[in-house]
């Protein structure tokens, strides 16, 4: 147990029970400074719609509070009125309406305000999208054809259909492929000859906390670094065996030159923590299982209308303006 | 807009006050909760959201000396240095990720 006494607070995942080595981070005093120190920042991976990002040295309920924040507080735009002029499929309005609500659009929530009641026609706080579509038979070509292409003209509605129409001078600061739909291969609905939908769709900006289509995320989570330790040499059928526990890539094989096979741990970084390798009594006493308290793994995953780093660098942004508006409201009173 | 505001608190008692904020939840108040307990001349802080479907979110102080104002203020200013310093790290370290990525392409 020596290896495990160095100055990382860690979780110890027992067969059956979970101890800490030191008391717990949860009962440190919470200092700017100390803060200031602890904090270190990693980035991991970062593509356009996925971040992940170590967070170290902070307290959980921070970034518990991150988590919250990028979920339901970070706003977007996503369609929130349908008006149905016309709707002959054999899709209800209703579903109709929740179903393209949830597609997600490319506009910068940032560019817009968020609608107040009665605020009229404004350019500002929406975007206006069109949905004329009308299915009709295909004459005469292909007429031995049995498929579904040959047949019919516009038998399946997607999100490729839905047309923005520039309100005010938005033409003017946007263009068409910023604001629409993120993909263009959503499928909304299935028409048959004499089918007709002709929709105008109002698209708001809203949070999280409202409806969960306003979620920039698509998930927002964050888990303790595991550490693996091996505590002793676990050579042959054993050590594949230990491999198997693990998550694939967390133990590897080492070939040594006099012949024998002993597992090594690789990277345990990704492993998913699971007990199996204590249903073996042979290799219960040869592996420590921890996780590091204060080292946070942050995935990110947004829904495409922010970069995922932007919708973290918001949410923090978002608590700061809450505490400051806060503050002001204190110092009125 | 969020507005804190004191309920059912007896004037004269400085130490001790329970705070009303409207439209905030669990996201504010856990952390506040955090900040605020870990100061040393807090004695009890604690919150509540009474109920699920009222944006209410109840805030309790009870300080050894001082006032439970001056707790709540700071809590809320080390929250804001907080995010500060937060953004800060994270921006300096997506810059060098990024530079050092496409240094990483071009190879």
């Amino acid at each position: 147990m020596a290896s495990i006494n160095d100055d990382k607070p860690r979780v110890i995942l027992n067969e059956f029970k979970t101890t800490q080595n030191i008391p717990s981070v949860l009962d440190q005093t919470f200092h700017i400074k100390t803060f200031k120190k602890n904090l270190r920042v990693v980035i991991v991976r970062l593509d356009n719609l996925e971040l992940e990002f170590d967070l170290i040295g902070i307290h959980p309920f921070i970034a518990n509070t991150f988590r919250r924040l990028m979920l339901s507080d970070v706003p977007s735009m996503a369609i929130e009125k349908v008006h149905i002029y016309n709707n002959t499929s054999i899709i209800q309005d209703e579903v109709l309406a929740h179903r393209l609500g949830l597609i997600p659009l490319k506009a910068d929530p940032r560019l817009f305000n968020f609608k107040v009641a009665d605020s009229g026609e404004n350019d500002q706080d929406n975007l206006e999208f069109e949905l004329k579509i009308k299915c009709t038979r295909i004459k005469d070509e292909n007429k031995d054809s049995s498929r579904i292409d040959d047949i019919y003209k516009n038998h399946s509605v997607y999100s490729k259909h839905i047309k923005w129409i520039p309100n005010g001078n938005q033409a003017e600061t946007f263009k068409e492929e910023d604001v629409g739909p993120v993909h263009d291969d959503i499928l909304i609905a299935k028409l048959r000859p004499g089918h007709e939908l002709d929709l105008k769709l109002i698209a708001v900006k809203s949070i999280g906390r409202d409806h969960a289509k306003f979620s920039p995320v698509a998930t927002a989570f964050y888990r303790l670094l595991p550490d693996i330790k091996l505590t002793r040499e676990v050579e042959g059928e054993a050590a594949e065996r230990l491999q198997k526990c693990f998550s694939p890539g967390v133990i590897g094989l080492r070939h040594l030159k006099d012949g024998r096979t002993v597992a090594v741990v690789n990277n345990s970084r990704y492993d998913s923590t699971s007990r199996n390798v204590y249903r073996y009594d042979d290799l219960k006493d040869a592996v420590i299982m921890t996780k590091i308290q204060d080292h946070f793994i942050f995935s990110v995953e947004s829904v495409g209308s922010m970069a995922p780093d932007v919708i973290f660098t918001e949410a923090v942004k978002m608590l700061k303006e809450k505490c400051m508006s806060l503050l002001d409201e204190l110092e009125q009173s | 807009m969020p507005i804190a505001q004191l309920a059912g608190n007896d004037p004269s008692e400085e130490k001790s006050k329970t705070f009303v904020f409207h439209d905030e939840g669990h996201t504010l108040g856990n952390v506040l909760r955090c900040v605020i307990s870990s100061y040393n001349d807090v004695e009890f802080c604690g919150y509540t959201v009474p109920h699920p479907a009222e944006s209410k979110m109840h805030f309790r102080i009870q300080m050894y000396e001082g006032r439970a104002i001056d707790a709540l203020k700071r809590g809320l200013t080390d929250l804001v240095k907080m995010c500060d310093h937060t953004i800060e790290k994270f921006n300096e370290e997506l810059i060098s990720f990024k530079t050092e990525n496409q240094l990483n392409t071009e190879n």
